[in-house]
């Protein structure tokens, strides 16, 4: 049944352009019959006696799916057998890779098969391995890892003798090749740039092309040599330079400048004919040659007027050189339109270039009139008459029957918006939207709406019912930030206060007429954002009791498909509301039915609504009527927890690692070993990085980077178009920014306007067009009021509205910056997500300082514990010494004086509380004096005895003093000193001297940290006997943040390039920058480097690197970046716990306490 | 001026990232992943000229009844996208009128199809490329199997489908037109299907 259709010929079935093709057209009307084709010239032999044909017949004979799915893996199985059976010869491999090509294009899986290709490839002769190379093509995208096999095989074609093997190789290479192994086979396919046959030369640089769009730093080194590939004498070579071309100007068009002239005269040249015959398409001189020049014209005259003027003659020629005869003249004539729109202007080339659009638009193909309004839509901002004179033609292409003329119409309209046209335009566009099926146009036009509406809406109503429009029919698909924009939009106000009111008043009643309506119907976002302006503005209306609203919002609840995130928004807005008695009753009977909840989030909600709807007064608090939007303070770094962590870190809790650095870690624990056994490649993988290390040329770290910009590609890639509209539409680069002005200066509405025009106006301008019997008359009606506002000599706009409008939500949108920019920045009043809500609501609690409610929050019970942290009692003896270093004299204070000042004042000290230091500092070794020691602190007292002490930081170490002085005698004086962070040794004396009465005797213990923690601590016992011999003994502790061991570390660049990599701990997180008055970064550094010892290896524009040392040679270093406003620091050490310890004092020192 | 500078501090920056990096290769990873933050918006604007993908994403044939005879991915696609991304083309296509516009928005693509006879040809391209020269590489590869088949069918191209693919690949390379020259396509064909007759004669000599 199939097979009549089959065999027909590939004939034109498109009338029109069959006239173009005569040639093929003739030579397809000699109908080969099935029969025949066996004895058809070339290689096209039906192989009807093969296994593939019988297989391929088998199929088309068969009726149901079921059928051919069980004939396939039959085939399969017998593929399988096949070629893993040693016999088979490559003859019959390559036969049986051809099956199972064709099974996987059917959609089976053969992947069984795809060794065997790699294999076929490697070892067959040469068609069997080209066979095989297709093969691999197809089975095999560029990230599979049996690529790897290949990279052998393609080293040994690229050597071979044989260029038929050479362009194999050279063609694989261009499809597909892993990043990694570029290195591998750059040189070679370098070399044959170099090669005298021209299909070698060019297939190399397409290669190269390739390797440039995977892994542009590989092939930087040879810029020159595209050069010479773009002088060959083979145009051939010298097109497949183009495509690096127009990739190296894209990204830098200053670069390649000097390049301008060499382009223009290539195109001079092709145009003119000077090319080989072979090259012509359809008499026409290598059209694809002269596009790729034309892309790149355009993009080197961008805001280039010298440059700009070198094209003009040749532009001015293309123009007209192309005949209106041929698509692949209007493809030409496409691109030399949109190179003249895009480089600097020149009004004669305008001229011609807008005529060529024009008879685009009129043609009555429809390919062309596409093209057309793409055309327009490219250069309307610059030209905004070029749309007015085609008015009616665009009218036309809005009620086209082919959906994507529709589509480039309304893009093309949204683009010559104005305040005066914008009823009728968004409306158009809503009408697109509600027949468009597919979700990206959905995505993409809702946001287009959006945008309009807040721009340009002539008043409240409309705005409103825009905007109710968009959310219904955008639905749960669209940008989150539209509902967010709109919300804040309505929250921050923009006129007056009366408007703002007026605004919110209308959303009001709005909603609660949608919602008495089938609110069943409407989107979850929609109804999310229905319940927030209820909970927030329907006190506005006064006639509205809360009770009623209430009422509307459990409807919601109750509706099936209703989503708990909505539900959340409900009970939010139900908090707002409960007020007066039938409100709480309703609340009251809400909570119940959600506070047992399975949803963790409803059920905190509804415990809200339950505890707020009882006390009025708390909820007057917490969710204050019309509060001043003031950002709430949201302490992001969660330092009211500092307190917590220090204890929790202190008693031996694990450090918290965030979930990259496990995963790192368990990923390190079973890693593979991925060091080479052997190099089997002439260039090893090696030797290349090691020569990179050496040198600046990037290499290999290009080929990560690479790896990087892929999958920012594919991420960036949806995000990218989507922004694409928004932003295109008013601020793109050029002379764009004037047109818009012009447009806004011809935006003031004539004072001719005659009073018969305007009852038409007026009537265009009302929401539903009254019908007139004429359509020619409607569409002029429809013409006048879409292109109302473009031109101020056009008669069709003087029938506009008599009252300049204001653009009522533009002010306030300057003000705030973009509508979607200004969401980052500003905290917005509500996010899509509920778990802000619960910040808020947490955060209003702390600040009214409200004793702990139970339910309420957790926020509260964060309270609490830092209440309690600060309160709990250390012991008696404890001294605290917390992040002294702030107490080390920084400069030593000059010892003498202090010498001589207590010279005069001996030992003996009485009164406990009085601070010791001047007396005691005295006591302090010489050799010590010169350093700076932090506050001598008393550590215990009792009647006989009183202990101080302090700790001297030195250069290489740390020097624990202790100070005993007894005011009465004692004898055997022993001091123990332990400590489960520190390592303690003794420095002076033996321990055991005795201490005469009345003074002072000192102790000196070097300590060097065991395992680091955030504070460590030194506990000891001095134990003594009394004169009359019975044994006495005193605790003490002594405790001392962590940073009183770091010390500078002094490493160069490289050196800590090598550290860097040997460390396995690390850890990550953002602190806040210090700006007082010098740069951010610096200042920063600064600080951290004055508060914690720590040395600046290097800083290079927003990063920086800093090495210390935990005492003695334990290294950690930081690399430190400035990002989004805050300093994402990151740590490594080889020491566990060192990074996590010091993170917690860079925040410290930070937050300058 | 400016994107040459942006080049430098680029360059410097990499070389920066190069001191810090490792063989390790999850943790090389992760750093370049931490440096390379500040290159975002650098790497970010190349991706929007299209820098990553080819001018051609991908090319299909398939037959009126909805049958894949050829298909071409020139971006790493899972299997399954490719499944998903050819039935809905297929269908969106097969349900398009004959006087309709060859050109369909699908996704964030731009699809040209043209239909020869019983086969539709169909490319994606990307929203700012140029439809109508798409338009005509198709043509040209149907002139290139109709010289080559010497009045092609559909049948030829389901029989011969490997040839249809070497074609292909002397024409278009990793999506981008490689030679336009129909004659120089064809030479480089047949030059590589003479390799084989010898040999095929050889095989095909009767053994005594």
């Amino acid at each position: 049944m199939a097979d009549s259709r089959r065999s027909a010929p590939l004939s034109w079935t498109n009338k029109p352009a069959a006239k173009m093709s005569d040639v093929v057209e003739k030579t397809l009307t000699a109908l080969p019959s099935l029969l025949s084709l066996d004895s058809q010239p070339g290689s096209a032999k039906l192989s009807s006696s093969s296994k593939l044909g019988n297989l391929i017949r088998g199929i088309t004979e068969l009726t149901s799916k079921h059928e051919e799915e069980k004939l396939i893996q039959r085939e399969l199985v017998s593929i399988k057998e096949q070629v893993s059976s040693p016999n088979t010869t490559m003859r019959q491999m390559k036969e049986l890779m051809v099956r199972a090509i064709y099974c996987e294009s059917l959609g089976y899986e053969a992947s069984f098969s795809y060794i065997h290709a790699i294999k076929l490839a490697q070892q067959g002769t040469a068609l069997e391995k080209r066979v095989g190379y297709l093969a691999v093509s197809l089975f095999l995208n560029e990230n599979h890892e049996l690529l790897l096999l290949l990279v052998n095989t393609v080293l040994k074609d690229l050597q071979s003798t044989n260029l038929i093997e050479v362009c194999m190789a050279l063609t694989v290479v261009s499809q597909m090749f892993p990043k990694d192994m570029i290195p591998a086979i750059l040189p070679l396919v370098e070399e044959k740039l170099n090669h005298p046959k021209e299909i070698i030369r060019r297939k190399a640089v397409l290669a190269l092309y390739k390797f440039y769009l995977i892994a542009p730093n590989q092939v930087q080194h040879i810029h020159n040599k595209f050069r010479k590939a773009l002088c060959d004498k083979d145009p051939g070579v010298m097109t497949a330079s183009l495509h690096i071309y127009l990739q190296l100007i894209q990204e830098n068009p200053d670069g390649y400048k000097d390049l301008t002239a060499s382009f223009v005269t290539i195109l001079k040249q092709v145009v003119g004919g000077k090319l080989p015959i072979d090259f012509n398409y359809h008499s026409v001189p290598a059209p694809w040659l002269q596009i790729q020049l034309l892309r790149i014209l355009s993009l080197l005259g961008k805001n280039d007027q010298n440059a700009s003027e070198i094209m003009y003659e040749i532009l001015d020629e293309s123009l007209q050189r192309a005949e209106m005869n041929h698509n692949i003249t209007y493809a030409i004539l496409y691109e030399c339109v949109k190179c003249v729109y895009t480089i600097h202007p020149k009004s004669d080339l305008l001229e011609k270039a807008a005529k060529c659009i024009g008879n685009f638009v009129l043609s009555q193909k429809i390919n062309l009139k596409y093209l057309g309004l793409k055309a327009l839509t490219y250069v309307v901002q610059q030209d905004p008459k070029l749309a007015l004179q085609h008015q009616m033609t665009i009218i036309e292409c809005l009620d086209h029957s082919d959906l994507i003329i529709k589509r480039e119409t309304v893009e093309l309209l949204f683009r010559i918006t104005n305040a005066q046209n914008v009823m009728v335009i968004v409306d158009k566009m809503l009408e697109f939207l509600r027949v468009s099926p597919d979700d990206y146009t959905t995505i993409d036009l809702t946001g287009k709406v959006a945008e309009l509406a807040e721009k340009y809406a002539p008043d409240n109503e409309w705005f409103i019912e825009t905007m109710n429009t968009v959310f219904s029919v955008g639905g749960d698909m669209m940008q989150p930030d539209i509902p967010n924009s709109f919300l804040k939009l309505l929250s921050e106000g923009f006129d007056g206060v009366e408007e703002d009111r007026k605004l919110r008043l209308f959303a009001v009643d709005s909603y609660v007429s949608l919602l008495r309506g089938e609110p069943g119907k409407l989107p979850q976002r929609f109804l999310q954002v229905i319940s927030w302006v209820l909970g927030e503005y329907s006190h506005l209306m006064e006639e509205l009791e809360p009770a009623t609203v209430l009422r509307l919002l459990e409807r919601l609840l109750d509706m099936k498909q209703t989503s708990s995130e909505t539900k959340s928004w409900v009970l939010m807005a139900m908090t707002k509301l409960c007020e007066g008695g039938a409100s709480v009753a309703v609340a009251q009977q809400v909570s119940e039915t959600y506070i047992s909840s399975m949803d963790t989030v409803l059920r905190q909600r509804a415990q809200e609504l339950q505890h707020l709807s009882q006390d009025s007064e708390l909820r007057a608090r917490v969710l204050p009527r019309d509060a001043d939007l003031e950002p709430q303070e949201v302490d992001s770094s969660l330092s009211f927890l500092d307190g917590f962590v220090s204890e929790a870190l202190a008693a031996g809790a694990a450090p918290y690692k965030p979930p990259h650095q496990r995963q790192e870690e368990l990923a390190q624990a079973k890693a593979l070993s991925l060091e080479p056994y052997g190099l089997s490649l002439p260039i090893s993988m090696a030797s290349c990085s090691i020569a990179d290390r050496q040198s600046p040329t990037l290499l290999s770290i290009s080929s990560g980077l690479s790896g990087d910009s892929t999958e920012l590609s594919h991420k960036g890639g949806p995000t990218t178009l989507k922004l694409d509209g928004v932003k295109r539409v008013w601020g793109r680069e050029g002379y764009l920014r004037e047109s818009v002005e012009e447009v806004a200066q011809v935006e003031v509405p004539s004072p001719l306007r005659s009073p018969s025009q305007q009852a038409g106006a007026d009537s265009s301008h009302s929401q539903t067009p009254t019908p007139t019997p004429d359509p020619e008359q409607d569409k002029q009606q429809l013409a006048s009021s879409l292109f109302f506002g473009l031109s101020s000599q056009s008669p069709m706009c003087l029938m506009g509205k008599p009252e300049p409008t204001p653009n009522r939500f533009r002010r306030k949108t300057k003000g705030q910056g973009s509508s979607s920019s200004a969401t980052g920045q500003t905290p917005s009043p509500l996010s899509s997500s509920p778990s802000t809500v619960d910040d808020l609501l947490g955060d209003d609690l702390l600040d009214s300082s409200i004793p702990s409610e139970p339910s309420v929050s957790s926020s509260t019970i964060t309270l609490e514990l830092s209440q309690g942290f600060t309160a709990t009692a250390h012991g008696p003896c404890d001294v605290e010494a917390e992040l002294a270093d702030s107490d080390v004299k920084e400069s030593n204070p000059s010892p003498s004086e202090d010498d001589g000042l207590v010279a005069a004042d001996p030992a003996p000290h009485e009164d406990p509380d009085r601070p010791e230091d001047p007396c005691l500092s005295s006591h302090l070794p010489a050799e010590l004096c010169e350093h700076g020691h932090s506050e001598i602190t008393p550590l215990c007292t009792n009647q006989s005895l009183e202990l101080s002490a302090c700790h001297v930081q030195k250069e290489d170490s740390l020097v624990f003093v202790i100070f005993i002085c007894n005011s009465s005698a004692i004898q055997q004086i022993q001091l123990e000193l332990h400590s489960e962070h520190l390592e303690v040794s003794c420095v002076s004396d033996s321990p055991e001297v005795d201490v005469s009465s009345h003074s002072v005797t000192v102790y000196q213990y070097s300590l060097t940290v065991k395992r680091p923690s955030v504070h460590v601590e030194v506990a000891g016992m001095v134990s003594y006997q009394l004169c009359d011999g019975t044994p006495q003994n005193l605790q003490f502790s002594y405790k001392l943040p962590l940073t009183s061991f770091i010390r500078p570390l002094t490493v160069s660049t490289e050196e800590y390039g090598t550290m860097w990599l040997d460390f396995c701990h690390d850890t990550k997180q953002n602190l806040t920058l210090i700006s007082d008055g010098e740069e951010p970064l610096t200042a920063t550094l600064n600080v951290l480097k004055r508060k914690l010892q720590l040395g600046v290896v290097e800083v290079i524009g927003m990063e920086g690197i800093l090495a210390c040392q935990l005492l003695k040679d334990q290294p950690c270093l930081m690399h430190c970046r400035v990002h989004a406003g805050l300093l994402a620091v990151w740590l490594r050490s080889p020491v566990p716990d060192l990074p996590d310890c010091l993170i917690y004092h860079c925040q410290r020192a930070l937050q300058g306490d | 001026m400016s994107a040459c500078l942006s080049n430098q501090v680029f360059e410097a920056w990499c070389w920066f990232g190069w001191w810090l990096i490792s063989s390790e290769r999850n943790t090389v990873l992760l750093f370049k992943l931490e440096v390379t933050t500040c290159f975002l918006f650098s790497l970010l604007n190349r991706s929007k000229g299209g820098f990553f993908k080819p001018e051609m994403q991908f090319m299909l044939l398939f037959s009126r009844q909805g049958k894949l005879r050829l298909q071409k991915w020139y971006v790493p696609l899972s299997d399954k996208e490719k499944k998903k991304i050819t039935r809905e083309l297929v269908q969106t296509i097969l349900a398009r009128k004959p006087k309709m516009c060859s050109f369909l928005e699908w996704r964030d693509l731009k699809i040209v199809y043209k239909r020869y006879a019983s086969l539709y040809f169909c490319c994606a391209i990307e929203d700012q490329d140029n439809e109508l020269i798409t338009l005509e590489i198709i043509h040209r590869y149907v002139e290139l199997l109709d010289k080559y088949f010497g009045s092609v069918c559909e049948l030829d191209i389901i029989f011969n489908f490997e040839k249809a693919y070497f074609i292909l690949d002397e024409f278009l390379l990793g999506g981008e037109a490689q030679e336009t020259s129909k004659k120089n396509v064809l030479k480089a064909i047949e030059q590589a299907d003479l390799l084989q007759e010898p040999r095929h004669e050889y095989f095909n000599v009767p053994v005594y």
